[in-house]
């Protein structure tokens, strides 16, 4: 299950757009959420500086991250929340599935996180005989369809609604042909609202955890993860090191961009602060690394743990749009999980930082000012040195490098950086690279790019 | 060496040098027509907001806008006469036949439509979630601009559970259509008391 395929990027992404109109829609229904986060960024006068007070706060985070981890672990102990360390992801597996087994509980419920995702926890205590059903009702789809999540905040927007409605038959018995999305929410929410009252045990991700006070932070919009963790007696909460914040305070920050970004809404309905166990509950928090520390000590690669997990530089990447988020065969997909992927993996994922246009994009839309797409093209450049790359990736990776040998030219020329981004894609558009399979091409410049440079060149000397 | 060692030393090893915290303070914004501005968002984001003047005003709303043939449950003893009151002793399974919870918030916020409240209003974390409807009651003196002066006014907060609620349960999981009521509740109304 999940972990399907060994094939790359480009030629399930060419699976994907065989589907002409899928892939319009998927475009289309990604681009419209994009939209809807300009206009609620657009409300909030102050928007850029709090995307720069974001980003700051979080490379704090990251150049402090020992001592406040130090400080959220003694407070969390204070709240008479219990600890664990993972190391990996086959650790912090373990450590749940121990807990589970302390109290001889089989069945878990568990709301949307990313990190149990990337752990395969959900197979792994399948095989010990515990059933785990995903509670975020994309989440369940993407389950009872055997898939992984192919956006972060949206984990089956690749899937019409008819498929739904036929997956819900199949699992649900509901009537054929159904595909209306209030009737098949409704007999989600017949279903699942069964299983949170059934469920001993919870599992929950984490959106934020402050140091200051060693609470911790869930977001969503469905009201899964308190409706599963109100009525567990044990209480499981997994979170990436990197997912600390100094003081409650930069809560404000994280929260008003965050829906934001994500969705243009003012806020996530649910933003719920979990601090102490109920009366007689069990809470236990696991912090995981699982190769954190790894990117941790990349110079150029580090930033990406500033990620809040907004979905939003997917939402806007024109490759992502038109080639699905399972054609990155990673969890994390799109081009926030291009830069974490080979961390991971190198080899598995080689051929992610490619799939790219480099047309900046994302990072002009991350709430925290990753420079995404700066770091896809330090990634290639590792990729290629350390010998991971494919042949036609480095034969591309020519011509990209070729294109950007001179950064600092463009850079000094407003009109022909402005000029260079409009027109890259167009560039890239050859038999070199594997993206335009199956896409119209679009019409040309009038002059070659080639031919352009050196006129301006000249021009300008 | 255990793995919690192990992984500190680790992030010691690797984490660059120190940069400092920006100055948020700046991040005040307007205190004009709050009210106005909280029932307008509040609005966009399908909840149903009433500006009422008492108690009272707020029974015969209840009375007229929901089932009272169905449970409904309350945190607020001025309402004891009319409804259940919520225990904090029995088992929070015990309200998944809830169709009405009637509980106090803090704080409101303007700019997101959220109200703030802490597991001591809610009478158990969970009747804010289970319950098919919420209605919620705030001062109207209480309501806050932004979520910078939210946090400001939490403080450091001594409870175990606190949460934004910010609208009816939804999700738009299904071909981006919007559906209001995913898991918690199907609406949610907030009374704003003058
Ligand atoms: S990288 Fe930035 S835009 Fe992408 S998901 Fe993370 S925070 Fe959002």
């Amino acid at each position: 299950m999940r972990e399907a395929t060994t094939k790359d990027h480009a030629s399930l992404a060419g699976a994907f757009i065989k589907d002409e109109k899928r892939v319009d829609w998927h475009d289309g229904a990604l681009w419209y959420i994009r939209e809807k986060r300009d206009i609620a960024a657009k409300q909030i006068p102050e928007w850029e500086h709090l995307r720069e007070a974001a980003s700051m706060i979080k490379s704090n985070v990251i150049s402090n991250l020992h001592e406040y981890l130090l400080q959220f672990e003694s407070n969390l102990k204070k709240n008479g929340v219990t600890v664990h360390w993972a190391d990996s992801a086959e650790e912090h597996n373990q450590i749940v599935y121990s807990i589970l087994k302390a109290k001889e509980i089989n069945q878990m419920v568990k709301s949307k996180s990313m990190l149990t995702e990337e752990c395969h926890l959900n197979e792994y205590l399948e095989e010990r005989g515990i059933e785990v059903i995903n509670s975020d009702l994309g989440e369940y789809i993407q389950q009872i369809d055997n898939e992984p999540p192919s956006h972060i905040v949206l984990p089956c927007i690749h899937k019409r609604k008819e498929e739904i409605g036929e997956l819900f038959h199949e699992h649900l018995g509901t009537e054929k042909g159904l595909s209306d999305p209030t009737l098949l929410t409704r007999v989600a929410r017949k279903h699942l609202r069964n299983i949170f009252l059934t469920r001993r045990a919870a599992l929950t991700g984490v959106n934020f955890a402050v140091a200051e006070t060693g609470e911790y932070v869930v977001c969503t919009n469905e009201g899964n993860a308190d409706m599963g963790a109100h009525l567990s007696e044990v209480q499981i909460a997994s979170m990436g090191l990197e997912k600390v914040i100094p003081q409650k305070k930069h809560l404000g920050v994280f929260l008003r961009l965050l829906a934001r970004s994500a969705t243009g809404q003012p806020i996530t309905i649910y933003s719920s602060h979990y601090k102490k166990p109920r009366k007689g509950q069990e809470m236990h928090l696991i912090l995981v690394d699982a190769g954190r520390t790894r990117q941790l000590g990349r110079k150029d690669f580090r930033d990406s743990l500033k990620c809040i997990k907004c979905g939003s530089c997917m939402n806007t990447c024109p490759v992502y749009r038109k080639s699905g988020g399972l054609s990155y065969h990673n969890t994390i997909s799109g081009p926030i999980g291009a830069i974490l992927a080979p961390n991971l993996d190198m080899k598995r994922h080689e051929d992610l930082p490619f799939a790219s246009t480099l047309c900046g994009s994302c990072s002009n839309v991350c709430p925290v000012k990753i420079n995404i797409h700066d770091q896809l093209y330090k990634w290639r450049q590792v990729i290629v040195k350390e010998g991971y790359a494919t042949k036609t990736k480095t034969l591309g990776m020519k011509t990209m490098a070729w294109t950007f040998s001179s950064p600092e030219k463009f850079k000094k020329t407003g009109r022909a950086g402005r000029w260079f981004l409009k027109y890259f894609p167009f560039l890239i558009n050859n038999k070199l690279n594997p993206w335009y399979k199956q896409r119209d091409m679009p019409e040309g410049p009038s002059e070659s790019f080639g031919e352009w440079f050196v006129k301006n060149e000249n021009k300008k000397s | 060496m255990t793995t919690r060692e192990k992984i500190l030393a680790s992030v010691l090893a690797n984490q660059p040098a120190a940069t400092p915290l920006p100055d948020i303070s700046m991040f005040k914004n307007g205190s004009d027509a709050l009210v106005e501005k909280y029932m307008q968002v509040f609005k966009t984001i399908g909840g149903l907001s009433h500006v009422v003047t008492d108690i009272a005003a707020i029974k015969q709303l209840i009375t007229e806008n929901f089932d009272t043939s169905k449970r409904i449950a309350t945190t607020l003893a001025e309402f004891g006469d009319s409804f259940e009151l919520i225990s904090d002793a029995v088992d929070p399974h015990s309200y998944s036949d809830l169709e009405l919870a009637i509980i106090r918030a803090h704080f409101s916020v303007a700019e997101n439509g959220a109200v703030w409240l802490s597991d001591e209003l809610m009478g158990q974390r969970i009747i804010p979630y289970i319950c098919q409807h919420l209605a919620v009651i705030v001062d109207a003196e209480t309501i806050v601009p932004t979520l910078h002066e939210a946090y400001e006014k939490i403080g450091a907060g001594n409870y175990g559970f606190g949460g934004f609620i910010g609208g009816p349960s939804k999700t738009a999981d299904i071909e981006q259509a919007l559906v209001l009521g995913a898991h918690g509740p199907l609406s949610m109304t907030v009374f704003i008391l003058k």
